[in-house]
């Protein structure tokens, strides 16, 4: 069912964990959707210099923060921003269709935590990180066949 | 790998060697067809009816009460089409009761003839997962056909008051179907004192092979026809017999039933081995009966993180489970059992199902008690919504 690259990232979860001091934190998801991330940034001169994530949820939910913390390590904000659920899946070779959501929590995550990060600086995200809607491209509840 | 531990049984068994070796001979010398008139094709023909005798036997029920069909899933659409339909030729406006923790293939054909315009009532559940009789009894009305409600169920091993259930129904002239699926070779059946009319068994969940079933119907009880075509399972559900698994679905019903006291000493064993380990484990919560339960089938919810992360680290070690999540199953939601038990979604993602076999050993269960604490740890280590101080 999964790719290699996803077993290795739920197996060796990359970047597991908190930052106490963490310059923005964002929290996606709920139970309801079965899926629940937390991001965690350090962010230094533009820099994320580091990225902590604690998620619950199934084995893709774990693969997809890990590898968002993967791709989005080292970066500046910029180019943290434009991390796409895509580009999420694309380096764990792919997901099964139904677990497609989890990449779009993970994007989200990161998002959020950007958003909380500005925040935090009375700077309005909005136009800098843009609106993100909770559980974008989550179904829970649509009939399964 | 190590050796796989099989904990999956209700989801399907391995083959039984007797099983099997019965079933040989029907997929290589004795491949005559059993409606043929020659001798050697009538020897076929006396191994299905041999294996008929075995179902009846198995329910108390007479060999002419059973029809094999493919499964489960064809013995309950069948079941339930079948009196709707009666019904309607008779212009009546038809109400059928269920439960709200059947398996699929009764629940979804409810939901599909809830969608064609018929009444349909799904009975609540309580704690443990059982159907209240008196709730049964409050819900038919004067033009309720059908009530189907399952045996055992699949996800938390829960009995319902099948004997009460059947009572109600009959008093009340209503037709009684149950999916015995999981309830065959783990309780005494006997479909007359427990007033079922119909009943659905599927094969491949007591060591017989896969796409063989029955549906028992009770004498008197008119079934509809459900494939057109010769004369085979009394012209009922036409179609060339699928000899050599019927006869290993006879061979593995006898095996089933006859060592029922036997199979649930060993599973009773079994489970207090498992039930005493993972209390060990904090903030574990048990689903189900005990009291009214299967022997063999035990759920749990590992508060704080989700049913499939600890299938995947489970099967690591070489172990099968199953969750009752339904990320494992391709959809989102959470098990529609659990939910109607009243976990929240929460809990009800973080399940995890335990079902067992005669063939689980108490060293396979200390290898799994060994393993499920530190996978426990380890995924609640990752999650944000575990906090042990609560």
């Amino acid at each position: 069912m999964y790719s290699e690259k996803v077993m290795d990232h739920f197996m060796n979860p990359r970047n597991v964990g908190e930052i106490a001091d963490a310059d923005g934190i964002g929290e996606v998801g709920n139970t309801v959707c079965g899926d629940i991330m937390k991001m965690y940034l350090k962010i230094e001169n533009n820099t994320i210099v580091d990225v902590k994530f604690k998620t619950f949820g199934c084995g893709a939910a774990v693969a997809t923060s890990s590898m968002a913390t993967e791709l989005i390590k080292g970066k500046s904000i910029e180019d943290a921003l434009k991390l796409t659920n895509k580009a999420v899946m694309e380096a764990l070779d792919g997901l099964p269709p139904q677990k497609i959501h989890c990449s779009v929590l993970a994007e989200q995550a990161v998002k959020l935590a950007l958003t909380d990060y500005y925040k935090k600086r009375g700077i309005d995200p909005e136009p800098i990180v843009g609106k993100i809607v909770d559980c974008e491209g989550c179904h829970h509840g649509e009939e399964n066949s | 790998m190590d050796k796989t531990i099989y904990f999956d049984n209700a989801a399907t068994t391995q083959i039984s060697s007797e099983v099997l070796n019965k079933m040989m001979p029907y997929l290589t010398e004795e491949y005559f067809n059993p409606s043929s008139l020659y001798s050697r094709a009538q020897k076929v023909k006396n191994a299905i009816e041999e294996a008929r005798k075995n179902v009846a036997e198995a329910l108390g029920a007479d060999p002419n009460e059973i029809y094999f069909t493919s499964g489960a899933t064809e013995s309950n659409n069948w079941a339930i089409h079948s009196i709707v339909e009666q019904n309607k030729k008779n212009g009546k406006q038809c109400h059928i009761i269920t439960s709200k923790i059947e398996h699929p293939s009764v629940l979804n054909v409810f939901k599909k003839l809830e969608r064609d315009g018929l009444e349909v009532s799904y009975l609540n559940v309580d704690a443990e997962g059982r159907v209240s009789p008196e709730e049964l009894e409050k819900t038919i009305k004067s033009n309720t056909v059908l009530v189907s409600v399952m045996y055992a169920n699949n996800e938390v091993g829960t009995l319902q008051p099948i004997s009460e259930l059947g009572e109600i129904c009959r008093k009340h002239n209503v037709v009684f179907h149950t999916d015995a699926v999981q309830a065959i070779g783990n309780v005494k059946i006997d479909v007359l004192h427990q007033n079922i009319d119909m009943l659905s068994l599927s094969g491949h969940k007591f060591h017989a092979p896969k796409g063989v079933g029955a549906l028992y119907v009770r004498k008197g009880l008119k079934v509809e026809n459900l494939l057109f075509g010769g004369g085979q399972e009394r012209g009922k559900r036409a179609g060339t017999e699928n000899v050599a698994s019927i006869v290993g679905l006879g061979c593995a019903i006898a095996e089933a039933t006859k060592d029922i006291e036997v199979k649930n000493r060993h599973l009773k064993e079994l489970r207090e081995m498992l039930l005493s380990g993972i209390k060990k484990i904090p903030k574990v919560k048990y689903n189900g009966s005990l009291e009214h339960g299967l022997t063999g089938t035990l759920n749990f919810s590992f508060e704080g993180i989700e049913g499939e992360g600890i299938l995947l680290l489970l099967n690591s070690y070489g172990i099968c489970c199953s969750s009752g999540s339904a990320c494992t199953s391709g959809s989102l939601d959470p098990s529609h059992v659990l939910l109607a038990m009243g976990l929240d979604h929460g809990l009800a993602q973080s399940s995890v199902r335990i079902s067992l076999s005669k063939y689980n050993t108490s060293e396979e269960v200390e290898k799994f008690l060994e393993v499920i604490n530190p996978i426990v740890e380890r995924l609640r280590k990752m999650s944000p919504v575990w906090n042990e101080k609560i």
